[in-house]
């Protein structure tokens, strides 16, 4: 393959990428190419770079070392083509804003500075929120939805901003099956239609079910290819290690559903007061 | 009958100290309801404490107060994440640190001052009546100007405060907004210092915000409540303390802080009680 011929089909492209937070390493000389159009479910043990992995390509953090292509430019050239949707408890459900504000931050970006919302930018959000569902609950404060309705809220955003990349951390973890399955349903179609979707995930159910390629990560890339191999007795065990125990052929992960061991630098998780308690 | 209310208007200094009021609080309210989206509360308190040693060696140096509190203020902003970045420590653990250290360099610096100075003590608690017409311009422009800027990136504040990840990965200039809003923090606080004092200042910033979050769960409505607070609190204040000759600043905070006390106790009905926690056993599940 040439290389102008990889790059009209790549969506992301890592290169020999070490990365980590506070000295220590989360990725260890990751190298990835992911195609335009896949449908890419990123999963791994707690602490294995799955959210690092994704911040890279976000542009949110800068690797130690090696090189991130983003839609055939380095990461952060096309931001305005990529839209990250974080992790449901790095957002603020308290803020006051409702289900509408939240889609229609998708249109600022490239609204600009001076530019207000106009009609193409509400009918973009309708249908945005009409497209996941959420359309009779616009005026709703987003402290008021379901876990469900967040992430379908949170789609909704990035859906409005029509982005050729979509960047998802943890996008079914931990809600309902029939958000599950209409929020993938909603992925797949952007697949279809060109776009890229990279999302990070714990359910390795839903990545074995519903995604196209899937990325074994512990601090390395251990494995990268179709969805089955989420079922691979030999992959699942170099990507958990020690974690997991294999009982009449059959893994059982043991692991954590809460996804991250200590907060990355500078941000605050917004734990709901009920989690705690228990 | 509207004696009480149209006597004290005949005197020029009334007249000036009603409309400098009136924009401090309007542009505290505004900036006050990012400020506590943005849990800068604490934040807000150590800059305007930071501003003193700037007020001082203006002083010393018989040069525009405005300057020296803005430049220390501004200065503190930028120290505090630098220093919590180089030292991998909390950011309100630097603050805390840096915060003291600063009032302390102002209190050192004042103390260095051989004679008593009424105009200098006037900075801490605040001197609305003394404000001249000069002031008055120059606190105009400045209101003007801060107000201008949140007109103009309302929608990337809110964004990059609501979800800075988000924002920064769609091409946000996340980090350049954070350094503008604390420029535009030290700005408030340095148009507040003669009206309010550095003491009573993040009264102002905070409290209209935090009393319409009491009362609202719409990012608009928040900014209008929290406006109309700041904007009738200072008239009701400047009134009282004419009334009852009590000091103007300390008699603006408390009208505010009673407003906030009154929403408190009005929002036990429940029609303001925060949904999330009617849902925390459902949004429980993701986080365990």
């Amino acid at each position: 393959m040439s290389n102008g011929d990889m790059n009209a089909g790549e969506a992301v492209g890592v290169r020999g990428v070490w990365a980590g937070y506070d000295g220590r390493p989360a990725l260890e000389d990751v190298t990835l190419d992911l195609k335009r159009g896949a449908l890419v479910a990123i999963f791994g043990p707690n602490g294995g770079g799955k959210t690092t992995l994704l911040k890279l390509i976000a542009n949110l953090i800068q690797p130690w070392r090696g090189e991130v292509s983003v839609l055939g430019a380095p990461a952060g050239e096309e931001a305005r083509r990529v839209a990250y949707v974080p992790q449901a408890e790095l957002v603020d459900w308290s803020f006051p804003v409702s289900v509408w504000d939240v889609a229609m931050m998708g249109r600022y970006p490239a609204l600009g500075v001076l530019r207000r919302p106009v009609a193409a930018d509400r009918e973009a959000v309708g249908a945005a929120l009409e497209q996941v569902g959420m359309a009779s609950q616009r005026n709703a404060q987003i402290g008021a939805l379901s876990g469900g309705q967040r992430r379908r809220a949170f789609l909704a955003r990035a859906i409005a901003a029509d982005p050729e990349l979509y960047l998802l951390d943890e996008p079914v973890t931990g809600v309902d099956l029939t958000t599950q399955e209409d929020l993938m349903e909603l992925l797949t179609n952007e697949t279809n239609r060109g776009r890229t979707v990279i999302a990070t995930t714990h359910d390795l159910a839903a990545a074995a079910e519903h995604f196209s390629t899937v990325v074994a990560l512990n601090h390395r890339v251990i494995a990268v290819g179709r969805s089955e191999l989420v079922l691979d007795p030999d992959v699942l065990s170099r990507t958990y290690g020690g974690h997991m125990l294999v009982l009449q052929d059959r893994a059982v992960i043991l692991d954590d559903a809460h996804h991250h061991d200590t907060e990355s630098g500078g941000e605050h998780h917004y734990h709901e007061e009920g989690a705690k308690r228990r | 009958m509207l004696g009480p209310i149209t006597d004290p208007l005949a005197y020029a200094f009334f007249q000036r100290a009603l409309a400098a009021s009136v924009m401090v609080g309007l542009v505290c309210a505004v900036v006050g309801c990012y400020m506590i989206l943005r849990g800068y509360a604490f934040m807000g308190d150590a800059l305007s404490h930071a501003a003193f040693p700037g007020v001082v060696v203006a002083y010393l140096l018989r040069g525009p107060f405005y300057v020296g509190a803005a430049v220390a203020s501004v200065a503190t902003a930028l120290a505090i994440g630098w220093v919590a970045r180089r030292g991998g420590l909390r950011g309100d653990t630097v603050i805390g640190v840096l915060f003291a250290g600063m009032f302390a360099l102002g209190i050192f610096l004042f103390s260095l001052i051989p004679n008593y100075v009424g105009d200098l003590f006037g900075f801490l608690f605040g001197e609305v009546l003394g404000i001249g017409p000069g002031d008055l311009v120059a606190l105009l422009l400045l209101a003007v100007a801060v107000l201008s800027v949140i007109a103009v990136l309302w929608k990337e504040l809110l964004y990059s405060t609501f979800d800075p990840l988000g924002a920064a990965a769609s091409g946000l200039p996340v980090e350049r907004l954070d350094y503008l809003f604390l420029a535009i923090i030290a700005v408030a606080i340095v148009v507040s210092l003669q009206a309010v004092g550095i003491i009573l200042v993040v009264a102002m910033l905070v409290t209209p915000a935090a009393t319409a979050q009491l009362l609202t769960r719409s990012f608009g409505r928040l900014l209008a409540i929290s406006a109309l607070i700041g904007v009738v609190a200072p008239v009701a204040g400047l009134y009282i303390s004419y009334w009852t000759n009590s000091a103007s600043g300390a008699t603006i905070v408390l009208v505010e802080t009673a407003i906030f006390l009154v929403a408190v106790a009005a929002g036990r009905n429940g029609a303001t009680r925060r949904p999330a926690a009617l849902q925390s056993s459902e949004v429980a599940q993701p986080a365990r």
